[in-house]
């Protein structure tokens, strides 16, 4: 009879194709809402991702990565003292005004790497070389910058600027994750960034490590809280902690939040519904197979067979398609989008509940279905 | 009534059933009493409305009676519950309605397997029997059409295969020739008598089309939600 199901399912070519359109433009809404969302949190916390440090030594009280608060110079040695801290860094990351040649002022994020390791550096150089970074008055860019900025025939390898009435030259333009604000990043030496801020009682933003490999990241983590009484956290524990406050604190969490349950819920409601319909109309056909003997538990079994057939197709096509749009829509980082396995097994797994809820409603239908139907 | 000796394949007595509540209640049937015996074709008539269809769902097993007692093949319905029921409808009937209620997405030689199916059969055996089902009904060259590539009285001849590739001992027809023409609704009651009739089967045709009753070897009368007649309809030609 599994035969019979999936003749009656694709033998309506039609109708079977109006039930895989509902199904997969709910996969599609769903993952391509959630996507975007993920993609803009994945972008609040840019500024984590790009550095790619384990472990991260912040002011006790931080609240997330892009509200600097300055902690003592005297960190960065404190914390290479304690037991199981393989290296670190100090960071300093401010905003500052940058006077381009042709007149115009752009704040930017000033972020200064320790000269010797350069760590915290972005990975990915466009032009120039990073090393470069070294040379007097050198600076580097990364791309959202010459974007911001009015593009390379104002910005480019060799354009000399003024930060904070200070001259800076480009050397080399870096790839980095955009980032939620879109401030322009700045990238120089730890020693010339100090140099190029107003003089402050407090200049170091973060300290940077990384555990010894034998020492669980934890165990460091928890040490370098107690024994300096900083805030301690892996990258990923930073990442969270700034993704929760942009929740909390900006209305993308509400906003966002809102519209990805609305598409969830319309989505689902949607290929519920389909199947359902698709149920509905096929009543008539599941009567006479009842009253020639077949047995509700195998007219169950093909309803629960045609759902998941047709629920996994419409998987299918509907991550396609969304993945499909991201592809195009946000290619090169311009348009947040993140689709990740998480997201992904939540749809499977809601999809799958509603193909099962779907069925069930149409099986209970089937149970009650009078034959005699089929007489009319 | 029973003025024959015939086994009974169908023994209704006494047979009540109505529909609704308190003011709104019909007694559709007052108290049937009807045998239907191996070997004959039996045409149940009436007006419309009467309660026809009503009691060949009851001697289906496909709906509850009020009162009464309903044999088929020497077993009382009532005593079977409800998935037993459905599993020996499967067995021992067949039905051809008036929608012929095919299924759409099925060739014509997969729709006269689905009994076969439904007994678990494999798919090559059942279609094997199916096909050789189809020729018996003249659609030896249609077993791969799917129904709306076929006329009207081709699908009904498709229904009547399905009907009987189980071999069932009781066929049950509910105005099967009602949504033919005359010359198609002629073939179809022909078909039935020749092919659907035999010594251990039987057939009951629920009809109000008097131009089909001479096919039927009895002719039952439904009025007033009782058989008021019973009457031999006298066969020319055949002995
Ligand atoms: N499921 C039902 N619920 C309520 N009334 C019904 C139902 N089935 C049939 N009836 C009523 O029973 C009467 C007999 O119907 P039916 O058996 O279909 O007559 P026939 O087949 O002789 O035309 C009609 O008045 C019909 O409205
Ligand atoms: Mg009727």
């Amino acid at each position: 009879m599994n035969y019979v199901a999936l003749k009656m399912l694709f033998g309506d070519r039609a109708k079977y194709l109006m039930l895989l359109c509902g199904l997969s433009f709910a996969v599609m809404l769903i993952v391509q809402q959630g996507s975007i969302f993920w993609g803009l949190m994945m972008w609040s916390q840019a500024s984590i991702t790009n550095v790619n440090v384990p472990i991260w030594v912040t002011d006790p009280g931080i609240a997330q990565v892009d509200e600097v608060k300055p902690i003592a110079d005297t960190a960065v040695d404190r914390v290479r003292s304690i037991d199981g801290v393989e290296w670190a860094v100090p960071l300093y990351k401010g905003l500052l005004r940058a006077r381009l040649p042709n007149g115009e002022y752009h704040q930017v994020t000033l972020t200064g790497l320790e000269s010797a390791t350069l760590i915290g550096r972005p990975a990915e150089v466009l032009e120039g070389r990073f090393e470069d970074i070294r040379q007097p008055d050198a600076v580097v860019l990364d791309q959202w910058a010459v974007e911001r900025m009015g593009g390379p025939t104002v910005v480019t390898v060799g354009t000399i600027f003024e930060l904070n009435d200070k001259l800076a030259r480009i050397v080399a333009i870096a790839k980095t994750q955009k980032s939620f604000t879109n401030i322009p990043v700045v990238y120089t030496t730890y020693e010339r960034a100090i140099h190029y801020v107003p003089r402050e009682r407090r200049t170091l933003s973060y300290v940077l490590a990384k555990a010894k490999d034998e020492i669980p990241v934890e165990d460091v983590i928890r040490r370098i809280q107690s024994q300096t009484g900083l805030g301690a956290f892996t990258a990923e524990g930073f990442g969270m902690k700034t993704i929760v406050w942009v929740l909390k604190n900006t209305g993308i969490g509400i906003n966002f939040g809102t519209t990805i349950l609305l598409g969830f819920i319309v989505g689902m409601a949607i290929a519920g519904q389909t199947f359902y319909l698709f149920t509905v109309e096929n009543l008539r056909q599941f009567g006479a197979l009842k009253a020639m003997g077949t047995s509700t538990l195998t007219l169950a079994r093909m309803i629960i067979l045609q759902a998941f057939t047709v629920g996994l197709t419409g998987y299918g096509v509907g991550v396609g398609l969304a993945t499909l749009f991201g592809f195009l829509a946000a290619h090169g980082g311009n348009l947040p989008f993140a689709e990740t396995w998480q997201l992904l097994l939540l749809v499977l797994v809601a999809l799958l509940a509603i193909c099962i809820v779907s069925a069930s409603v149409s099986i209970i239908k089937l149970v009650r279905l009078e034959p005699g139907i089929v007489f009319r | 009534m029973n003025d024959d000796s015939r086994p009974a394949a169908v023994r209704a007595q006494n047979v009540v059933k109505s529909f609704g509540s308190g003011d709104t209640q019909v007694t559709v049937l007052k108290g049937i009493d009807l045998d239907v015996y191996l070997g004959e074709l039996l045409l149940l008539v009436g007006e419309s409305g009467g309660g026809k269809t009503t009691l060949l769902s009851a001697i289906a097993g496909i709906l509850d009676i009020d009162d009464g007692q309903i044999e088929v093949l020497g077993v009382p319905l009532s005593g079977l519950p409800s998935s037993k029921r459905t599993s020996f409808r499967g067995q021992t009937m067949g039905f051809i309605y008036q929608q012929f209620n095919l299924l759409p997405a099925l060739t014509a030689a997969e729709n006269v397997a689905v009994p076969l199916f439904i007994q678990k059969m494999r798919r090559p055996e059942a279609l094997r029997r199916a096909r050789a089902m189809l020729e018996r009904v003249g659609l030896a060259d249609r077993t791969e059409f799917v129904p709306k590539n076929l006329s009207g009285g081709q699908q009904q001849r498709v229904a009547i295969a399905r009907a009987l590739i189980n071999e069932p001992r009781l066929l049950i027809c509910d105005e099967p020739t009602a949504a033919l023409d005359g010359p198609n609704g002629q073939k179809i009651m022909q078909l039935l008598r020749e092919v659907g009739r035999s010594p251990d089967r039987c057939v009951i045709v629920v009809t109000h089309d008097s131009r089909i009753f001479h096919f039927g070897d009895r002719m039952a009368n439904l009025t007033d939600g009782r058989i008021v007649n019973i009457e031999h309809i006298p066969q020319e030609g055949t002995a």
